[in-house]
């Protein structure tokens, strides 16, 4: 008897819900990290596939952004039980992806769930870190709440994967906006997966846009893109950050550049939620119960 | 018969402004290295008050290195020193705050009212408030030990001239930031004077360096390649350009930028109030702020019993001399100014918009512009779409609480709002859906050192005041 034959899987872009290929047609060869062994023919994108995603960002920010807090939490933690179910596949995808063990491959994996849990709770807490009462001098009730910023094109590490992508993909989302996403051009098959993974997470379609492609053609047209309100430049060489972060200025877009060295491992602070937070503050009038100026 | 009000000017005796004066430097008054100077005007009788210096690049990097070797022992300093310095500076304003108060109306032309009673009181309680700040920055949450950036060039614009300052200069110095801040070429007295204050305070040279000049001198000195920070408050345009010129480097930036606010007022608003906070919000110093309401939204079945209103209410506004302590309305702050709003204006009206103007006279010499309202106004003509940074009110209609939200939103800007309803719950749903930075429910143009200020979309970016004001000049 001849060992079965195995079922490859067409890897496809993540755009408002579905998952279509390239508009353009187009593919590229991904090939394992270690053994440059053909891995898939990923979606080459395209400009038009970027704007087409930006299109369903921008549609889902309302519902989103509108959603509760605690709503977010309970979707981004159900990504976490998907992903969790999903684990072996995507230990096979990063191990392939960026030459690794299994073992350790696993262990990012495993960070990666984790990662989706610890942001699944700051959802309903990040605005009572980043906002508050403010005692101004006068009779007013004033008060700064955190906002989502709105459709935020995220640049995801070249490096890592699954765990770089989701550490920068979750942080964004937690808070409301919604996301167009360039996954790492060489190693673009665990993002495409992670699509599947948000598909069957309640994650409404379009929140999470998921391109793959050549990051220095994919991206001048988000950062230049008047409908998107912020970008991630984490996955940029400084050159072409340099080059996006001057797009980025024809409608101010928020810009958080590339650091060097960032260790996705390591525990989050809150720079990544605040990033793309914009701070309202509203002064509610309170008057005086009377003349007295006393409610007594 | 008429009652006129008899001239009640505020005396000019209690300012004593110099022929000339140089660039702060390292604690030191000095000339240009050039020579250069340029004069500056009042512009409501347009006398030369005096002769500036003007900084060009040689100046800006004289001012840079040594906000740059004071950064090192005023980093260094405990918050507790530092705050002392801030609260005697807070102290020093309110002391010579008339003297202040007059000065700024002398070199910009808005009323001595307010001056008096809102940009010296908010300067220093601006002082006052992040003094406080200085010893307590572990309990900001922004980690454990925050430190500061290094130096700080700051660009601010001519409409508070001191009370930009504060804003900027108040935070950066708390966190342990030095500073060179250029001031707008048509005010720089206020921020010279501020230099004095600094001395008074005894504050350590080269903490606040002072370089008057023209856009050269803020592009000169914000693309210095030893600036770590960059604050800008001005017109959108000018954001955009330093935002690309600090693209690629490790500059933290801030911008506040323009606006065009909408003010809405749905048919249950009390409308005498609500015509006080729509005069407010566009001829509060001649409406030339950023966050001015320049968009009037009102609901279509209150529409003309609040243009009456207001029409009646803009009549009895008293436009004139700004040192007289019964002006509502000052001068334009230079003659470049009024040509843009006369322009717009007129732009306003060639595209259909109606125009009125309140009937009152204006003075002879000075740049003057009379309040002035569009009604009939679409969300396409210009005057609905571009700031005017200028006392013209632009008119718009709206049936349902979601159209006021759609058309208040149908901007590129996003800095402040105003709602005016008697229902709590509507203020609530409406302020929720505002995309701007500051919201105002019935009231407008309020201000506190402890309230958030900034903008959303292309209003810029950052917050200045409260504790959120810390983060644009932390290293976090």
């Amino acid at each position: 008897m001849s060992e079965r034959l195995s079922v490859f899987k067409t890897y496809k872009l993540y755009v408002g819900g579905k998952f279509p290929r390239s508009e353009s047609g187009r593919v590229y060869e991904v090939t394992g990290s270690k053994d440059e062994n053909w891995l898939a023919n990923a979606p080459l994108s395209s400009r038009k596939d970027a704007r087409d995603a930006v299109v369903a960002a921008r549609k889902a920010f309302g519902g989103w952004s509108g959603a509760t807090a605690y709503n977010r939490g309970q979707v981004l933690y159900r990504v976490a039980e998907m992903l969790e179910g999903r684990r072996s596949q995507f230990t096979r995808e990063v191990a392939d992806a960026e030459g690794l063990s299994k073992a350790k491959a696993a262990a990012l994996v495993d960070l990666t769930v984790d990662r989706w849990v610890w942001y699944a709770g700051w959802t309903d807490k990040i605005a009572q870190i980043a906002g508050g009462a403010n005692p101004v001098a006068g009779p007013f009730f004033n008060l700064s709440t955190p906002e989502p910023t709105g459709v935020v094109a995220v640049l995801a590490p070249q490096e890592s994967s699954l765990l770089g992508l989701v550490s920068v993909l979750a942080p964004v989302i937690a808070t409301g906006n919604t996301a167009v996403v360039v996954a790492s051009e060489r190693s673009p098959l665990p993002a495409l997966s992670l699509g599947e993974v948000l598909a069957t997470s309640d994650v409404p379609g379009g929140v999470v846009n998921v391109l793959s492609g050549r990051t220095a053609e994919i991206a001048p047209t988000l950062a230049s893109h008047m409908d998107v309100n912020a970008v991630d430049l984490t996955g940029a060489d400084p050159a072409l950050a340099t080059e996006l972060e001057i797009a980025a200025a024809d409608n101010l877009k928020r810009v958080l550049r590339p650091r060097t060295g960032e260790d996705f491992a390591a525990t989050p602070g809150t720079e990544r939620l605040t990033a793309f937070l914009e701070t309202k503050t509203v002064w509610h009038t309170t008057g005086s119960l009377g003349a007295s100026g006393s409610s007594y | 018969m008429t009652f006129e009000y008899a001239p009640a000017p505020e005396s000019r005796s209690v300012v004593d402004i110099a022929p000339s004066y140089g660039l702060f430097i390292d604690g030191e008054f000095t000339d240009a290295a050039d020579g250069r100077v340029f004069k500056t005007v009042s512009p409501s009788t347009e006398e030369v008050l005096s002769e500036v210096a003007r900084a060009g690049e040689a100046d800006v990097d004289r001012a840079v290195a040594a906000a740059r070797r004071a950064f090192a022992s005023w980093s260094a300093l405990p918050g507790s020193e530092r705050a002392k310095y801030l609260f005697r500076i807070a102290r020093i304003v309110q002391e010579r705050s008339r003297e202040l108060a007059v000065l700024e109306t002398l070199d910009n032309g808005k009323p001595i009212k307010e001056t008096r009673d809102t940009d010296l009181p908010l300067v220093a309680a601006h002082f006052f408030y992040y003094a406080g700040w200085a010893d307590k920055l572990e309990h900001a949450g922004f980690g454990s030990s925050p430190k500061p950036l290094g130096v700080a060039a700051q660009v601010i614009p001519w409409n508070f001239p001191l009370l930009m300052l504060a804003w900027k200069i108040a935070p950066a110095l708390a966190t342990g930031n030095t500073v060179v801040l250029k001031p707008a070429e048509t005010t720089p007295l206020s921020a010279l004077f501020f230099a004095d204050v600094c001395r008074q305070a005894g504050l350590p040279k080269g903490v606040v360096n002072i370089l008057p000049g023209y856009g050269e001198t803020g592009a000169a000195l914000v693309a210095h390649p030893d600036v770590n920070k960059v604050a800008f408050t001005g017109s959108t345009g000018v954001g955009k350009e330093i935002a690309r010129t600090v693209a690629g480097t490790r500059k933290k930036l801030t911008l506040e930028l323009g606006g065009k606010g909408a003010n809405i007022v749905f048919d249950d608003a009390p409308v005498d109030q609500a015509v006080e906070g729509i005069v407010s919000g566009i001829f509060f110093n001649q409406g030339q702020v950023c966050c001015a309401g320049s968009r009037l939204l009102v609901q279509e079945s209150v529409h003309d019993e609040v243009l009456d209103a207001l029409k009646r209410r803009i009549s009895t506004l008293r436009l004139g001399d700004p040192l007289d302590k019964n002006t509502d309305i000052g001068a334009i702050n230079s003659a470049e100014q009024l040509a843009r709003i006369t322009s717009l204006a007129d732009q306003g009206e060639a595209e259909g918009a109606e125009r009125w103007t309140a009937p009152c006279e204006l003075p002879s010499s000075g740049y003057w512009f009379a309040p002035t309202v569009f009604s009939g106004v679409t969300q396409a003509h210009t005057v609905a779409r571009d700031e005017i940074f200028g006392p013209v009110l632009s008119v718009l209609t709206f049936r349902t609480p979601d159209e006021a939200v759609a058309k208040a939103n149908n901007t590129a800007y996003g800095l402040s709002a105003g709602i005016w309803t008697d229902k709590g719950s509507r203020i609530l749903a409406v302020a929720n859906k505002l995309r701007a930075g500051v919201v105002w429910s019935n009231t407008f143009n309020k201000f506190d050192p402890t309230s958030p200020f900034g903008g959303y979309k292309e209003s810029g970016y950052g917050r200045e005041g409260g504790r959120h004001g810390l983060e644009a000049y932390l290293d976090v």
